[in-house]
């Protein structure tokens, strides 16, 4: 499983993605971050199988909702996110889509934030929306490995029990 | 058809430009009565944040102020500094500060040339609905702008936001053997680009010339990266040093960016158009040739056809890259470490999309007194305005849809980075419906 924190932490509630990785690898559980740039993202997930996005989204909803898509179904609209860049996270998928080049499972945590300007701290609700979405993902990275007899999740610590 | 009526075009958010911001066109009639290229995040906090940080901290905050041309502000901030602090860096350091900007502008170029301005030339809205039919094109420009990451990343340390690029050189430079693992992907880049020139050159470009003071750098021997003399079209030939005294930004109510001016003219336009009409003659071979095999000969005066310029600065990305990493012989070190000392420095290099000014003032302890950036959309974006001015006056007899696809077409030509010079680009054409 890859799990993939977007967003830039100098942008507020932007960091969302990035603060959810960090915490994640600091649980002990291998995360990457990416700027959300397309065409580094396509390249980010190559190879991987099943992958979980997490980043910053606007769609009107209150701070700190959690959503959750499933990425290989139709996204819409794209654009959607709170990507600074020409092409962001949901033209990524979409353009993926149109290239064959989605990986076979997409799970995508947005996290709805409220404030984008430079050099501001993430807000309040988003913090906890943060919290929220790392303990769901634990579960997900463990209802993976109970998926797969035998096989444990990719851990590097010892301070998180996955199962019960 | 409403010919004759006031009416608007408003594009409240930009697409296909790297942040947001916003144009509004007034037309009256026949005649375009306001133009107004609207930007509105301030970036500019950022000369505050450097001001009490140490010298060395420069290249990495100033990387941040963009994700597209991080490696331009490095190299802009590196040099002024070491202008102001007197260091002569390694000429091992100086060819591979010419590799890491390789890799920047095949980064950028790729992804402004395909994915961002080409759908505009084929009637696509975005490069989504481009791949569909043009599959392997889209193909090949990810697999250039992941070579031009290979490079970044290998230099800098990582792909975004670089971390390796100091005052006096780099934290860790390369061996050789770590740049001969690049030349198969280098040299499948250069003619993938020497396709991309063919390709962008058979593309149908709208009959728009104007007469522009084109500025950029001007080397003795190559084109320009990071060194040279800041020349013009109309006689300029100025040391960064004297920037300041010939250029001036101005604010204007409706814009974040400032607009940056030369002295007693006017506007200007700097970036890949600029630098090919006064550089042409120090592309190597295989850049010239394919120039001159695109129909490409300075003056180009149609900013729309900066789409095949960058193509043909890829090709010498492309090029430089496999001429620095044949040349290359690691330094002694890594890099001459900088004195603490007071002074002021100045420089400008050449982001992709157009010239990048810093100036530098240092106390004693090494510490920051003055900043001061103005990045290339700053210096364009009175340009734009000029141009749309005269643009809009062409299409007011057309219907309002494709007037406004017209005008982001032609805002997208200079490959805008509002991020860089504020942050976020929403068009809006107003004939008074």
């Amino acid at each position: 499983m890859r799990i993939i924190g977007c967003g830039n932490r100098q942008r507020g509630d932007d960091g969302a993605g990035i603060l959810v990785a960090e915490r994640l690898r600091h649980l002990g559980i291998d995360a990457g971050t990416c700027s959300g740039e397309a065409t580094e993202l396509i390249e980010t997930w190559a190879g991987s199988g099943d992958v979980i996005l997490i980043d910053a989204v606007v769609t009107g909803a209150p701070g700190g909702t959690v959503h959750v898509w499933d990425g290989l179904q139709k996204i819409d609209p794209p654009g959607k996110t709170a990507s600074t860049h020409g092409l962001g996270v949901a033209q990524a998928i979409e353009l993926a889509r149109v290239l064959n080049r989605l990986p076979e499972r997409l799970r995508i945590y947005g996290i709805e934030g409220r404030a984008f300007d430079p050099g501001f701290p993430i807000s309040s609700q988003v913090h906890a929306a943060i919290e929220e979405v790392v303990q769901r993902i634990i579960a997900d990275v463990s209802a993976s490995a109970d998926a797969r007899e035998g096989e444990r999740p990719k851990l590097r610590g010892s301070s998180i029990h996955l199962t019960p | 058809m409403t010919g004759r009526s006031a009416r608007t075009i408003r594009v409240d958010t930009l697409a296909r430009v790297e942040g947001e911001g916003s144009l509004y066109i007034k037309l009256a009639g026949e005649r375009v009565t306001d133009v107004k290229l609207k930007i509105y995040e301030p970036p500019r906090f950022f000369e505050a944040f450097l001001r009490g940080r140490h010298f060395s901290e420069a290249p990495d905050i100033t990387a941040r102020i963009c994700g597209i041309c991080p490696i331009a502000y490095q190299m802009s901030a590196v040099h002024a500094i070491e202008r102001a602090l007197g260091i002569r860096i390694d000429p091992a350091v100086r060819l591979l500060r010419r590799l890491f900007y390789c890799g920047e502008w095949i980064e950028s170029h790729t992804l402004h040339v395909y994915m961002l301005h080409a759908p505009d030339f084929l009637g696509y809205q975005d490069v989504i609905a481009m791949a569909a039919n043009h599959r392997a094109v889209v193909e090949k420009a990810l697999r250039l702008k992941k070579i031009g990451n290979r490079i970044v990343q290998l230099l800098g340390g990582r792909e975004i936001h670089p971390i390796s690029a100091a005052v006096g050189g780099f934290y860790k430079t390369p061996a050789k053997q770590q740049l001969r693992e690049l030349v198969d992907d280098l040299e499948w880049a250069l003619e993938a680009s020497l396709e991309t020139v063919r390709w962008t050159a058979g593309l149908e470009f709208p009959s728009f010339e104007q007469d522009y003071e084109f500025v950029a750098l001007r080397h003795p021997d190559e084109y320009p990266f990071n060194e040279g003399r800041l020349v013009s079209n109309r006689g300029l030939d100025i040391d960064a040093a004297e920037y300041e005294d010939r250029f001036v930004e101005l604010h204007v109510k409706h814009s974040n960016a400032l607009h940056s001016v030369v002295r007693g003219r006017g506007s200007y336009l700097t970036g890949p158009l600029a630098r090919f009409n006064l550089n042409s003659d120090r592309l190597p071979e295989v850049a010239r040739k394919a120039a001159l095999d695109a129909g490409l000969k300075p003056p180009v005066k149609n900013v729309f056809r900066s789409i095949v310029v960058r193509a043909v600065e890829l090709v010498f990305a492309c090029a430089e890259a496999l001429r620095v990493i044949r040349e290359y012989e690691p330094p002694a070190a890594p890099r001459v470490a900088g004195p603490n000392r007071a002074g002021v420095g100045q420089a400008i290099t050449e982001a992709p999309r157009g010239i990048l000014y810093h100036r530098y003032a240092l106390d004693e302890n090494g510490l920051i007194l003055t900043a001061k950036i103005v990045p290339p959309t700053s210096q364009n974006q009175k340009r734009i305005e000029d141009d749309l001015r005269e643009y809009a006056a062409q299409l007011v007899a057309w219907p309002i849809e494709e007037a406004t696809w017209k005008c982001e077409q032609a805002v997208r030509s200079y490959d805008p980075c509002i991020s860089c010079a504020t942050h976020f680009l929403k068009v809006e054409i107003d004939r008074g419906d």
